[in-house]
């Protein structure tokens, strides 16, 4: 038994920090990998985001380009489509490929922009109300309370009309309404670590308030509030698309999925790919988003594991 | 029981008070005068603007204003719509039987499909009918709900022409509302061809709406279900025999309802902010579109009242839930 504690505590000396990280990463990768959708959304997701870098180099017209003499040109593979316009035009002759390349970044850049602003502000929220407890707690529990009691797109559109409608607007209400969830995870991690005895021990040590907070417990906390943070930036794709399908996201002729599908509606019984594709669009987007949020939830959190 | 009805009580009148001030609030930090917003595009004389600034209180001290605002709530005033210059009250309980009635069809839809496909997936573990149904499921889950609504509608309206595009019934008939549910009020008119009208309108927006609480109830089911079907007691029950019809039924199918019930419960604000976008696909005429309208029409005290009615109605219903849970399940009770 000592034997193994000293060849444990020999292999420790051994591993650097940078290879714990690599092994805690292979470990990671050996759960996610087994999950044959997580690895296929993997896959989709990478493949989006070098869409989105890529955009100018890919598409084949500027997304606002319009072809005059071509309005609502059907796909290549139906009669009357043509080789020039893959998925075909829109009603103002606009390539519908090249704005969905393009409608890449706005989406995958909103989801980033959304969740990094819901997770910092449930991260402060949430570290402050577990951590001082007391009527810091009550009063920022209060709030997330009040916030989740409106059905969330409701209050994204309302918090829209306040500001006035557009795409960072639209982000930032959506970063409102997801914030609560992100404060309340941390807030019941913060409260299960606290009590633990390495906590303890750092306090004895005479660590800092703000030093046990961020260094000491927030890293423990982590694992749910990645898997919530995959969940949120899918919902947060789906949710600016439905303010811009409303008209309170961005704006024509932004080519930003939702939009697109708003600025389609009126020819959907004439024109079926002007609506079928930026959805599609959107469809595959959050799935592959999902597919990998459910391999991390397996990887990240064995107990959440579905048996 | 009372203890933890009481105490349940506490926790949402808080919360209660403050979607108010969220409400209030809302009102003010907009941009542009409340007085101004009434005289519409025409304007006002200043000696009409003072009055109508007194009229309404806007003079006042704002605490004095919420005070007022919060009595009036109390009292079932919900102030006029701008455009309609009806109550906010009136004109929230002439739409929200049209809501509830999509709102009730969409969840039969997904709980009559969901939990037979999360029951079946979960016992047949592993196999292409148990892969294709989760596989189902996270697509309908990632469903741009709008997008599906559209894709319906060019499907079987379209090309099709089985379904009608929009509203509630055809426009040929017309008869009184009794209960404000299209399918009960178009049978009790005995109008015939009112029933199969009404009918057909709400198939698609039903199953426009009902995708997403069926993809969720389909997923916690199965994950409820496989967690018991490990448990000791089934294994039990297997061993001594049982049929794995009554196995599965009855012990097992038991205990699996208890997270499921909760989730169908959690589904009213998905419910809610689906239905937002569900009505304004199919031009139904219920409380999401309303809303909508009344946020493009800047019609602010609709907006107001409409915030606070349906965070009130998500409350009682969330709160309803927790009681009723709290009956089925003695440990909730005691926590």
């Amino acid at each position: 038994m000592t034997d193994r504690l000293e060849a444990d505590a020999e292999t420790a000396r051994e591993l650097s920090p940078w290879r714990t990280r690599a092994a805690v990463f292979g470990e990671f990768w050996h759960y996610f990998s087994q999950n044959r959708g997580a690895v296929i959304g993997l896959v989709v997701f990478t493949l989006l985001v070098l869409t989105a870098i890529f955009a100018p180099l890919l598409a084949p017209y500027s997304p606002n380009e319009q072809f005059r003499d071509s309005l609502l040109k059907p796909p290549f593979w139906v009669d009357g489509g043509s080789s020039a316009f893959l998925l075909g035009t829109d009603a103002l002759g606009r390539d519908i490929l090249s704005r969905l390349i393009y409608g890449a970044r706005f989406s995958l850049f909103i989801g980033v922009a959304v969740v990094m602003i819901a997770v910092t502000g449930g991260i402060l929220i949430g570290l402050a109300a577990g951590y001082f407890r007391g009527w810091v707690d009550v009063f920022a529990m209060r709030i997330m309370d009040i916030i989740l009691a409106f059905p969330s797109l409701l209050l994204a559109l309302v918090l829209v009309a306040i500001l006035g409608p557009g795409l960072v607007n639209a982000m930032i209400a959506i970063a409102v309404v997801f914030q609560p969830h992100f404060a309340r995870l941390t807030r019941a991690a913060v409260l299960a670590e606290a009590r633990r005895e390495y906590v303890t021990s750092a306090k004895v040590v005479g660590a800092s308030n703000l030093r046990l907070m961020f260094v000491t417990i927030l890293p423990n906390c982590l694992a749910p509030l990645i898997v919530q943070a995959t969940l949120s930036f899918s919902t947060a794709i789906l949710d600016a698309a439905a303010l811009g399908f409303l008209g309170m996201g961005a704006q024509p002729p932004t080519p930003e999925w939702g939009t697109m599908l708003a600025e389609a509606r009126e020819f959907i019984l004439r024109a079926w790919w002007v609506v079928t594709f930026p959805g599609l669009a959107i469809l595959i987007t959050v799935l592959a988003i999902n597919l990998i949020g459910d391999g991390l939830r397996d990887a990240l959190d064995p107990k959440l594991k579905r048996s | 029981m009372l203890r933890f009805f009481i105490s349940r009580l506490g926790l949402i009148i808080p919360t209660f008070i403050g979607i108010t001030i969220v409400a209030f609030a809302f009102v003010r930090v907009l941009p542009g005068d409340p007085v101004l917003l009434l005289a519409g595009e025409r304007g006002m004389d200043p000696d009409r603007y003072q009055k109508l600034l007194v009229q309404f209180g806007y003079d006042r001290p704002i605490w004095e204003q919420y005070f007022h605002y919060v009595m009036g709530l109390l009292q079932g005033d919900f102030g006029n719509s701008i455009s309609t210059k009806r109550p906010v009250l009136q004109e929230f309980f002439t739409l929200f039987p049209a809501t509830l009635e999509l709102g009730l069809c969409a969840i039969i839809f997904a709980v009559v499909i969901g939990i037979p496909a999360g029951i079946l997936a979960a016992v047949k573990r592993g196999s292409w009918f148990d892969q294709a149904t989760m596989g189902i499921a996270l697509t309908g889950y990632s469903m741009p709900i709008f997008w599906w609504g559209l894709l319906l509608i060019i499907l079987f309206s379209g090309t099709l022409g089985w379904t009608p595009v929009s509203g509630r019934i055809s426009l040929m008939y017309f008869f009184p509302s009794v209960t404000g549910f299209m399918t009960i009020d178009s049978l009790l008119s005995g109008e015939p061809g009112a029933f199969r009208s009404a009918v057909a309108h709400l198939i698609l927006p039903t199953i426009v709406l009902g995708t997403i609480p069926l993809a969720v109830i389909a997923r916690q089911t199965r994950s409820a279900m496989l967690e018991v079907l490990a448990e000791d007691y089934v294994r039990t029950a297997r061993a001594k025999g049982l049929s794995p019809g009554r196995v599965i039924g009855l012990h097992a199918l038991r205990n699996a309802m208890i997270p499921v019930i909760t989730t169908i419960g959690l589904q009213i604000g998905v419910l809610m902010a689906g239905a937002i976008l569900t009505e304004t696909i199919f031009s139904w005429p219920g409380i999401g579109k309303w809303m909508v309208d009344s946020i493009s029409r800047r019609d602010y005290p609709v907006v107001q009242g409409g915030l606070v009615l349906i965070a009130g109605i998500i409350m009682l219903v969330n709160l309803v839930v927790d009681l009723m849970y709290g009956l089925i399940n003695p440990r909730i009770r005691h926590r």
